[in-house]
């Protein structure tokens, strides 16, 4: 007889290596980005022409190892920095969804009536908008920062949670120790902090942890537009729209180096949120 | 373990949750999970010998020769046909019935079981039933290939008083009319004493007695028999339960020597070390239980004095 | 009367049972249709009755779950629905339920200890300490070492963790607990601990119980007085023994006779009553129990039977009598 677990099961258990790695690394450069970075990533390298490849090519030097863009910065620099853009808006701005999607979904679940029905169809027409669409027009109207972005895809995003975190209210709205709890009279608000969101928590962590790559997508999205984080900042969206002008010209050091920068946080946030979801879902229900 | 059952006879294996009587009897059908295996011994089933049976010749004996009925019909029913098609499916399979003999055959079934106007019955589903309702068409499911045994796995647990009392008696006279040997494996004495001609108690994944129900009801020799039997209330009798103390043990790290020792009111300082083994009080009547074997020597010594 | 805890009096409750999503009701569920009882100072009514008959929508009544179509909740003299307010409080404090599941009915996230503490923490202001040492006291009651305190649900088996519920249940000094059936879920070998525990504290503290069940040894076993319930109403009942020893009303006979034997001798002829509860949309007229019954009469089809004195104590509502 087979007694073996199958292989998917145990490998499924360890939290993915490459990108616990890849996460610890990038956190860490965002972290002490001013001791990492060699030069000031708003102003020019001195000595430097614009448009000079990385360090292993002809004309390279390693002042400026991975070259520098069209106003002769370091890209490496602003990569480093840029971390710190991307992080950040990713982090906060999947808290503000997550937080405003948290409290809509409990009132909505826990309250009910005419609360229920207003939040489901502001969630809605939330979904009826395109995402970024959307987000644009907020950030045209708010005008472009770092933290209005915050705000803006904390806005955008947080239907998503509601309306998973009102399904899993409705269930636990049923259950014997909510009612227990109203039956020894505990009010409303004691239930929902008691009761209601230390289990819901879970869930709301699973989902952050797989909404944060969608956010970052998203601030790259609206700096690449122009309307996200404003230059000379550095964010990696901005760079790659800064360098779309020289796309076609051969100058590749300034899109691939950022790309990859997005593709390798996004890749590494999506894996550990899979892995967390195994880990504190174990019914695996496709949140 | 061991135990044996004659055609036509109803075993009662009575156990708390995790004493091992629902496994005990998917490894009678060798339906056990693949972790899971026989470690030793033998089923034998009409002389055949099952436990070194492949599952395709399993199968052949599983559904016909020996049929189960389990505790939630609802889970045993496919909610997407209809009563007919999975009375029927029996029928069709092992009896090779067609057409018009296999509606009268279902109908035949459906009858038996007692359930009212079987042909207008036997075109709705399973959700438009009552639970006992349910339960009787799982019954008649099992009853289709003709068995010589069913295994009945807590089949009431769901159904309220009334209508189980419906059940165990219909199950009787199912028994009664075509000879078919039952095991029901219950916790519920009372099912027991109403339904069963032998009982095997388990605990902790062993039989610790086995004996003719009167017998077991009026003398039991194992404490924890007497303790199940102390526990449980009785009409007309409201002098205060036996309580056994402490809980039911967890398979996977059992307490040394006799599994119950701990829970013993006469336990012996040997019960903690030395696994007792079967004693034989009377005739038919098996107990693992060191206080036998003081028993016989006390009584052996005052013969001789 | 000054000891009645609880008293219940034309207590109705139904549903409207609608055809499709906006459907207009096809008509009432009468889950609860005009049930009285009294329930004394340290005494234990038991509630007894199949699936569908009423018993565990009356608990949510008391409960204040649901508010009653009809009819009057007395709590120590005084009408308790459309209560709000500090005497609603004062309700809930004295009024507590145990269910039947122990593992779904403790938080699973929340220590042994706030798990009981928490009506404490809603009727009183009492300080951490005296809340801490009002745990450790109940949990004492009920028979769980005080040390036991700061452990999760998951960390208990079965008996164990209904023992946490009964202690929630008596943290403040309640005078009433429901008993939603709290043995009905757990190993036969615990259920004797536990009802010896109820008993024992309902004898120490003089709380009251209303017990709901459905297995009759069990009820008639821990109850002081039983009330038998069929679709919606109370058609007999009467002190425990008077009960067990004479049951008139068909219904509560045929309850009796479907009990399983304590003993292989006991075993009954074949059971008397056929056929199921019919749905409580479409309730038989005159009296409910007609189609099922055995001795049923030409009268019984058309006149509701009322509840009227028993031999022996009590009510029955039967024409036989």
């Amino acid at each position: 007889m087979r007694l073996a677990p199958p292989m998917s099961i145990r490998s499924r258990r360890e939290a993915p290596l490459a990108a616990v790695v890849i996460l610890a690394a990038l956190v860490l450069v965002a972290i002490f980005a001013d001791l990492l970075a060699p030069h000031d990533p708003t102003l020019p390298v001195p000595g430097a022409n614009v448009f000079d490849p990385p360090f292993w090519m002809e004309g390279g030097s390693t002042a400026a190892p991975l070259g520098t863009d069209f106003q002769a910065r370091d890209i490496l620099s602003r990569l480093i920095y840029g971390t710190r853009v991307s992080l950040i808006v990713g982090l906060m701005g999947t808290l503000v969804a997550g937080a405003i999607g948290t409290l809509m979904g409990i009132l909505s679940g826990y309250i009910g009536g005419w609360v229920d029905q207003v939040i489901m169809r502001v969630t809605d027409a939330w979904l009826a908008l395109p995402a970024i669409v959307f987000a644009i027009f907020l950030a045209a109207m708010i005008g472009p920062s770092m933290w209005n972005i915050i705000v803006i895809l904390g806005a955008v995003y947080w239907t998503r949670y509601a309306r998973v975190i009102r399904g899993e209210v409705l269930t636990l709205r049923e259950r014997e120790f909510v009612k227990l709890a109203e039956i020894a009279g505990a009010s409303k608000l004691r239930i929902i902090k008691r009761h209601i969101l230390p289990n819901v928590a879970n869930t709301a962590m699973v989902l952050a942890s797989l909404t944060v790559g969608v956010v970052i997508i998203a601030e790259a999205s609206l700096s690449f537009l122009g309307v996200g984080v404003p230059p000379p900042q550095p964010a990696w969206g901005l760079m790659l729209s800064e360098a779309r002008p020289t796309l076609l010209a051969g100058q590749w050091w300034l899109t691939v180096f950022p790309g990859v920068c997005i593709l390798l946080i996004v890749l590494a946030t999506q894996l550990f949120g899979d892995w967390l979801r195994v880990k504190l879902d174990p019914q695996q229900r496709n949140l | 373990m061991s135990f044996a059952l004659r055609a036509g006879e109803t075993l009662g294996l009575v156990g708390e949750s995790g004493s091992g009587k629902t496994t005990t009897c998917m490894s009678i059908v060798g339906l056990l999970p693949r972790a899971a295996r026989i470690v030793g011994g033998s089923v034998l089933f009409e002389g055949e010998e099952l436990t070194t049976k492949s599952q395709r010749e399993l199968r052949a004996i599983r559904g016909r020769r020996i049929a189960m009925i389990l505790q939630d019909p609802m889970a045993s029913l496919n909610p997407l046909f209809t009563i007919f098609r999975q009375v029927a499916e029996p029928a069709f399979f092992h009896q090779r019935l067609r057409g018009r003999s296999l509606r009268s055959r279902v109908q035949h079934l459906l009858k038996a079981v007692r359930i009212p106007s079987p042909e207008w019955r036997m075109r709705e589903y399973p959700h438009q039933m009552s639970g006992g309702m349910r339960q009787r068409i799982v019954g008649a499911i099992a009853l289709a290939g003709g068995p010589s045994l069913v295994i009945a796995d807590e089949p009431t647990t769901n159904l309220d008083v009334t209508i189980q009392a419906q059940y165990l008696d219909l199950l009787k006279d199912i028994q009664r009319e075509t000879g078919v040997a039952l095991i029901f494996v219950t916790h519920n004495l009372g099912i027991v004493a109403k339904m069963c001609d032998r009982v095997a108690v388990m605990y902790a994944g062993k039989i610790v007695e086995q004996a003719p129900v009167r017998e077991l009801f009026d003398d039991p020799k194992h404490p924890y028999t007497r303790a199940l039997l102390g526990s449980v209330p009785k009409l007309g009798n409201k002098d205060p339960l036996y309580a056994i103390p402490g809980q039911p043990p967890n398979l996977a790290s059992l307490p040394s020597g006799c599994a119950f020792h701990p829970r013993c009111p006469e336990a012996l300082p040997r019960c903690a070390d030395e696994e007792p083994i079967d004693f034989h009080p009377g005739a038919g009547h098996a107990a693992r239980c060191w206080r036998l074997d003081e028993h016989a020597a006390a009584s052996h010594g005052r013969s001789h004095s | 009367m000054a000891d009645r805890i609880l008293e219940v009096r034309g207590l109705k409750k139904r549903f409207p049972a609608r055809a499709g999503l906006f459907g207009r009701p096809r008509g009432w569920v009468k889950a609860v249709d005009g049930v009285d009882f009294a329930i004394h100072a340290g005494e234990t009514l038991g509630l007894i009755g199949e699936s569908g008959c009423g018993k565990t929508t009356t608990s949510k009544l008391i409960l204040l779950q649901e508010p009653p179509t009809e009819g009057s909740i007395m709590f120590q003299g005084r009408d308790i629905t459309g209560l709000a307010g500090a005497a609603l409080m004062a309700y809930r404090r004295a009024v507590q339920v145990v269910f039947q599941d122990p593992f779904s009915s403790l938080s699973p996230r929340m220590r042994v200890e706030d798990i009981i503490a928490e009506p404490l923490e809603i009727h009183t202001d009492l300080e951490r300490a005296a809340i801490r040492q009002r745990v450790a006291a109940v949990l004492e009651l009920v028979g769980l070492p005080s040390d036991v305190a700061p452990l999760f649900p998951h960390e208990f088996s079965g008996g164990q963790r209904q023992r946490v519920a009964i202690a929630r249940a008596l943290a403040t000094d309640t005078k009433l607990i429901v008993l939603d059936e709290p043995v009905s879920a757990l190993d036969v070998s615990v259920r004797a601990q536990i009802i010896n525990q109820l008993e024992h504290l309902q004898r120490t503290l003089g709380v009251s119980y209303l017990f709901i069940g459905h297995d009759l040894a069990t009820v008639a076993h821990i109850s002081h007085r039983i009330a038998v319930m069929y679709l919606g109403k109370i058609v007999e009942h009467a002190d425990s023994d008077a009960l067990c020893a004479r049951p008139m009303h068909p219904y509560t006979k045929a309850l009796f006779e479907a009990a399983l034997p304590s003993h292989p001798d006991d075993r009954h002829a074949a059971t008397a009553v056929a056929g199921e509860v019919p749905s409580a949309m479409n309730v038989p007229s005159g009296c409910r129990f007609h189609p099922r019954c055995p001795a049923t009469m030409p009268i019984c089809s058309q006149v509701e039977p009322v509840l009227q004195p028993r031999d022996g104590g009590g009510e029955v509502a039967c024409h036989l009598y």
